[in-house]
């Protein structure tokens, strides 16, 4: 039976967000800016056509903002990720396999389904806009990474209506498709590969499709071996429905604004160890190292710079926020300089094994590892029922001055009640 | 954790946020004060013979949302609803999954604008209706930005 994979992606997604609760920004220009209002991470169609390209820093387009009378967001991620969870469950109800890629994006296998795949895919069009308000593109294709590439066509292609099905194609109009699009495009193809197969001949998709897979491999490696049979329809990835455990955990924010304060990054760094081993806990698993970083901003070229990292080994593997946030703490004071305006800092927890694997020694001590885990479940507990953050290590401080610059955010109209959406009767 | 002490040096600190727990340094008052309800016995009797009828308890969110995904909160300002019972500062619950039906109280956005209506299919048009003698009828003009947001399902009103 022939395979058919969907990639059902959000349109612009942060900015169609944003506009399902102020409809009045339908059609003017948007932009959703990353954390601490820096980069541009989300643009309106709108904002494409003026040019406006994506990661711009915010403070150099300004002007051109005003010109045009481009609206800006700070991420209201709280929003997106409430309204994300909505799309994902309604998809769902589409497939009997999903893989939810990101926070947009998400594969469905539609093999087997006895209908017109791409009437099938308006159908989805038309529930998601419907149910959440976001609209969607929808590609179709027998692999993965093309139907990656099939969703790119339905996104840049008026003439799909937003779904494309290259199952639905023929052999000739496939192609003649795949030659219109950049190799760079592809799924996997990186932007140093692309200046190599661009010396090698290789510039649209179809050259690369009908590249010998053998001499790929030599020049680059088996990845690339992979990409060229998924391109020729042979499905080589197949849908991941369990979501991996994370090997490495991440936690790390710019500051609000700039500090020299050791108290202030400790603060900082108790957070973010605690939002980590909170992550490790929810994961069922256990960390043997915790790495401390902090550095200056590297974009002030004047000012004094320093970055620097280190990594504490601990004692045994742990989900203790307690004694995490002990080991960052010490890591940080021998990191940290007097005299540098500090912008950013951050946790890594590392050596990540399942709770279920911890080494048994000797010297465990059993009854202390019981306390911890009960405390800690406790902690976890309180603050899933009644709000992240009620419990929390006084150490992480109550006033946070180096927490992130939000100036234009919008309300979370869906995760707390007293910034619901006000609807008027007049 | 010495490192923390520097925050407990501060006392005016500490004392603004008196629902701050903390895991390293408790507050000893606050479990000696509860000390008398933790050392209560705990029965440990004969089993309860209505253990075996423990039902999950109601809950107002099964009965209120019919489609998690597509239903919505919001808070109603103004009084144009009053006499359907729809007052300012209730709380609508709006599913945007459902066909918007004649007579059905719907969240409509006109020009870009929300507002909570009855909606009427008449030979003139779309029509949207308030429920108070100082606010009209509003035709819907052909020419005119409109679309239902939602279809409110219930109202939430305090007594």
């Amino acid at each position: 039976m022939q395979r058919a994979i969907a990639l059902v992606d959000c349109n612009n997604f942060y900015v169609s967000c944003e506009r399902v609760f102020q409809p009045k920004l339908e059609g003017k220009p948007v932009v959703v800016l990353s954390n601490n209002d820096g980069c541009v991470v989300s643009r309106s169609q709108e904002v494409k056509d003026l040019g406006l390209k994506m990661a711009v820093p915010w403070y150099q387009m300004k002007d051109l903002a005003k010109r045009h009378g481009i609206i800006a967001f700070s991420s209201n991620y709280s929003l997106y990720a409430d309204l994300s969870n909505r799309v994902m469950s309604l998809l769902a109800q589409f497939s009997p396999n999903q893989e939810v890629y990101s926070i947009d994006e998400s594969f469905l296998d539609l093999t087997g389904i006895p209908a017109d795949h791409t009437q099938y895919a308006q159908q989805i069009r038309e529930t998601i806009r419907r149910c959440v308000g976001i609209p969607v593109c929808v590609g179709i294709a027998p692999s993965k990474t093309l139907a990656k590439l099939a969703n790119h066509v339905a996104k840049k292609n008026a003439r799909f209506g937003s779904a494309c099905d290259f199952n639905a194609l023929n052999e000739t109009e496939l192609n003649d498709l795949l030659a219109t699009i950049a190799v760079g495009e592809v799924w996997g193809v990186g932007r140093r590969s692309v200046g190599k197969l661009n010396e090698m001949g290789i510039q649209s998709v179809l050259d690369l499709k009908r590249f010998s897979a053998k001499r790929l491999r030599e020049k680059f490696s088996v990845v690339f071996e992979r990409i060229v049979a998924e391109l020729n329809g042979v499905a080589c990835l197949e849908l991941d429905d369990v979501v991996s455990d994370k090997q490495q955990i991440i936690c790390s924010r710019s500051f609000g604004a700039l500090t020299s304060l050791l108290p202030d990054l400790e603060q900082a760094v108790i957070a973010y160890a605690s939002r980590a081993a909170e992550k490790l806990r929810q994961q069922h698993s256990l960390a043997s190292g915790i790495q401390v970083y902090i550095r200056t901003n590297p974009h002030k070229e004047r000012a004094p710079q320093y970055r620097q990292a280190i990594l504490m080994p601990l004692p045994e593997p742990t989900d203790d926020t307690r004694l995490l946030c002990h080991a960052a703490l010490h890591g940080l004071r021998q990191i940290f300089r007097a005299g540098f305006a500090y912008q950013k800092a951050g946790v890594m927890l590392t050596e990540i094994i399942p709770r279920s694997a911890r080494p048994r020694t000797l010297f465990d001590d059993v009854l202390a590892q019981q306390k911890s885990h009960a405390l800690m479940q406790t902690l976890d507990r309180i603050n899933r029922s009644m709000g992240s953050g009620t419990l929390k290590l006084l150490g992480e401080g109550t006033d946070k001055t180096w927490a992130m610059r939000r100036e234009n955010m919008s309300k979370r109209y869906t995760t707390e009640w007293d910034e619901l959406m006000v609807c008027p009767a007049r | 954790m010495t490192s923390l002490n520097h925050h407990f040096a501060s006392p005016a600190r500490h004392a603004a946020h008196p629902a701050l727990l903390s895991l390293t340094h408790p507050n000893k008052s606050m479990f000696e004060r509860q000390r008398a309800l933790l050392h209560k016995a705990v029965p440990a009797g004969f089993p309860s013979p209505a253990d075996d009828y423990v039902e999950r308890r109601l809950s107002l969110d099964e009965h209120l949302i019919q489609h998690k995904e597509s239903t919505f909160f919001m808070r109603v300002a103004g009084h144009s609803m009053r006499e359907l019972g729809i007052f300012d500062g209730d709380l609508l619950v709006v599913d945007r999954s459902v066909p918007a039906s004649h007579g059905c109280v719907v969240v409509a956005v006109v020009d870009g604008e929300f507002t909570v209506k009855q909606l009427l299919y008449t030979p003139r048009g779309k029509v949207l209706r308030a429920a108070h003698p100082d606010y009209p009828e509003v035709t819907i003009k052909p020419e005119q930005d409109f679309s239902i947001w939602g279809v409110v399902q219930w109202n939430v009103h305090k007594v």
